[in-house]
């Protein structure tokens, strides 16, 4: 073992079994592991327990509406992309229990859930997400009014972040500036090379868990090899996105005719919106026991493709699939800007992989541009 | 509607009677299926009527009145209209009740061929020419859908009319569902054909995390773009006329459903 820390902003590199001593270190400070696996035919996000969890050997190959998983020729450990899962479902759950309202002698009490944060390391986080990240980070914790349980997931959170050297075919992080190379805001950052891995230091908690591996300064060739790896997948993004004027772009072209063509296509089924990183639209319920004496406030995520979702007093302010889809894309690339200070779209391609009949954000872009 | 007074000497529990037409009995088992919930009901309501799950039986009127099963005989046409007029809340249950349920199959056929084939003395058979859902002969005050129904959206519904307020039930797609319990898109993983995304959600998403496609238990959801889906569904290798098969199932004759299907049929012809 090594006896000195490594600084921030270090790079040192380290065997590929040393990954484990990476996941013990963190068990040790109290981490519940949470990382990519075989789930049933997709690479998900879930607790792992060590290296042996993670999908060595595999890869996925990704498309509009298709996503397969395949056995690789080499024993990657990291190589594949983003799949349907993504990191909000960890920090922003599904279902979430919000607090319990009971009558009582006439009136009523309230007693908010309060229950333990969970202490979660995300082993694999690309850097489309690690920007999803802080980008909901604004959303849930930007302004007057944050969310409590949101923050204190958040600042548990240890992030492992893991740049990408073999884009998918859904990919567009280049276009949109958020990857292949992930951060800042990562705790560690991994680079797979052939033989080892590249670690970059980003955190004093980063500094710590390294503090029990066994590494080493890396090498300049190593180092070489990163930043040609790197390039190189900035090179081969499966898809692209222009993104100049965009805010611009949409406002001006509210009624363009392509609106009523996605809307043909568009099912409105809501995958694009659960699956978005970013996405943060929630319903809140009122579940009662029969007689009404108690309620539990629950908290489920929702989505603006839904009809219920826009119906508010007197109606429905986006009847139409048109208006929804619209309303959607408008948000991710133009009034997200003037909301939160950042598009809202990171190009991991989720919603291109994960539309059941393949709508592909980056074509209904070049289709309002008028270049197709 | 009903609003005939009943006499009462102290406030008395509400009465729920339970009736059944053409339907496997499924959807009222949901309700002795709710387990120690069912005791919070029977606590709640006074069980005026329901011959699954006791002999009493009390003559109305009633003041929620569950109905399972399709009406497909002319004797169900007349019990219906009594039954409307002895209820003050007509909740339609499952499938069969908001739909026809598979039985309305016969729907697309001529019924007496059917019943010529099917039985050694057709002479006794009295029935109608189709298997549609109680909202076709009388007012329906609310349809709670599904194959068998969820027992916590019955119990949603029940609570509701015991507080006075609207039922919460969920008009979007099962595919919110799946998401929601992390279940990956079997369409998309596999190329598994699955009306997920055009079916009203409620049950939980419970097929496609076992690996097979929506069946459409629940019915259309809001505005369902069944037309997107089926030509989807052609890319994926499915013949028009297995589209047509797959709309028409256990709510297939739901509205958007049956005219899905019977597009997809012509197709084929």
């Amino acid at each position: 073992m090594t006896e000195l820390t490594p600084d921030i902003g270090a790079y040192v590199s380290i065997d590929k079994e040393a990954l484990e001593s990476i996941f013990r270190g963190l068990k040790q400070e109290g981490y519940t592991l949470i990382g990519p696996t075989l789930g049933e035919g997709a690479i998900v996000y879930d607790e792992i327990d060590g290296m042996d969890d993670l999908p060595i050997g595999w890869t996925d190959r990704q498309e509009a509406a298709t996503y397969r998983l395949h056995r690789r020729d080499d024993q990657a450990v990291f190589g594949y992309v983003v799949g349907p899962h993504s990191w909000k479902r960890f920090l922003f759950p599904p279902v979430q229990k919000l607090m319990t309202i009971r009558k009582q002698n006439g009136s009523f009490s309230v007693e908010p859930h309060v229950e333990e944060p969970p202490r979660y390391a995300f082993i694999g986080v690309r850097g489309c997400e690690l920007q999803a990240i802080h980008i909901q980070d604004r959303v849930f914790l930007g302004g007057p009014y944050q969310d409590p349980d949101y923050k204190a997931r958040r600042q548990l959170a240890f992030v492992l972040a893991v740049n990408c050297t073999e884009p998918g075919a859904t990919c567009f992080c280049a276009s949109m500036d958020t990857g292949p190379k992930a951060g800042p805001g990562f705790d560690l950052g991994l680079t797979e090379l052939d033989d080892v891995f590249v670690i970059e230091v980003g955190s004093e908690m980063g500094r710590r868990i390294m503090s029990g591996v066994r590494w080493r300064p890396a090498g300049a060739f190593e180092l070489q090899t990163m930043r040609e790896r790197l390039t190189q997948a900035e090179k081969s993004m499966g898809r692209h996105m222009d993104i100049s004027d965009l805010p611009a772009l949409l406002y001006q072209n509210l009624e363009h005719p392509r609106w009523d063509q996605v809307a043909e296509r568009c099912l409105s089924c809501a995958n694009c919106t659960m699956v978005c990183p970013t996405c943060f639209c929630s319903d809140v319920q009122e579940v009662s026991d029969l007689l009404g004496e108690t309620n539990e406030r629950v908290r489920v995520w929702d989505s603006c493709f839904s009809l219920q979702f826009s119906h508010v007093h007197g109606g429905n302010i986006r009847p139409h699939v048109r208006s929804r889809y619209r309303q959607w894309m408008t948000h991710k690339l133009a009034s997200w800007v003037d909301q939160f200070g950042t598009l809202g779209c990171v190009g991991c391609g989720r919603c291109i992989t994960w539309c059941p009949v393949g709508i592909d954000i980056t074509e209904e872009i070049t289709a309002i541009r008028g270049e197709v | 509607m009903s609003t005939q007074k009943t006499k009462r000497a102290e406030p008395s529990k509400p009465k729920l009677a339970v009736f059944k037409f053409a339907s496997c009995d499924g959807c009222q088992l949901s309700l002795l299926d709710a387990e120690e919930a069912l005791l919070d009901v029977a606590g709640a309501v006074e069980i005026a009527y329901f011959v699954e799950a006791r002999d009493r039986r009390l003559s109305g009127p009633y003041d929620v009145t569950l109905v399972e099963g399709s009406i497909s005989t002319p004797e169900q046409a007349r019990e219906i209209r009594e039954i409307r007029r002895q209820s003050k809340y007509l909740i339609a249950i499952g499938a069969c009740a908001t739909a026809g349920g598979i039985q309305a199959l016969r729907n697309w056929r001529d019924v007496d061929e059917f019943i010529n084939i099917v039985y050694a003395h057709p002479q006794y058979i009295d029935t109608l020419a189709t298997s549609v859902p109680i909202s076709d002969y009388v007012q329906v005050d609310f349809e709670l859908r599904g194959c068998p129904i969820n027992k916590h959206q019955l119990l949603e519904v029940i609570t509701s009319l015991l507080i006075g307020r609207q039922p919460r039930t969920p008009t979007h797609s099962v595919c919110i569902e799946c998401k929601r319990r992390a279940t990956p898109c079997i369409m998309v993983t596999q190329g598994t054909a699955c009306l997920g995304p055009v079916t009203q959600a409620g049950c939980g998403a419970i097929c496609p995390a076992y690996n097979r496609g929506c069946y459409g238990c629940y019915g259309p959801m809001e505005a369902p773009n069944t037309e997107s889906l089926g030509l989807h569904l052609q890319t994926l290798g499915m013949g028009a006329d297995e589209i047509s098969r797959l709309y028409r199932g256990f709510s297939g004759y739901a509205e958007a459903f049956r005219l899905a299907s019977d597009r997809f049929e012509e197709v084929t012809a």
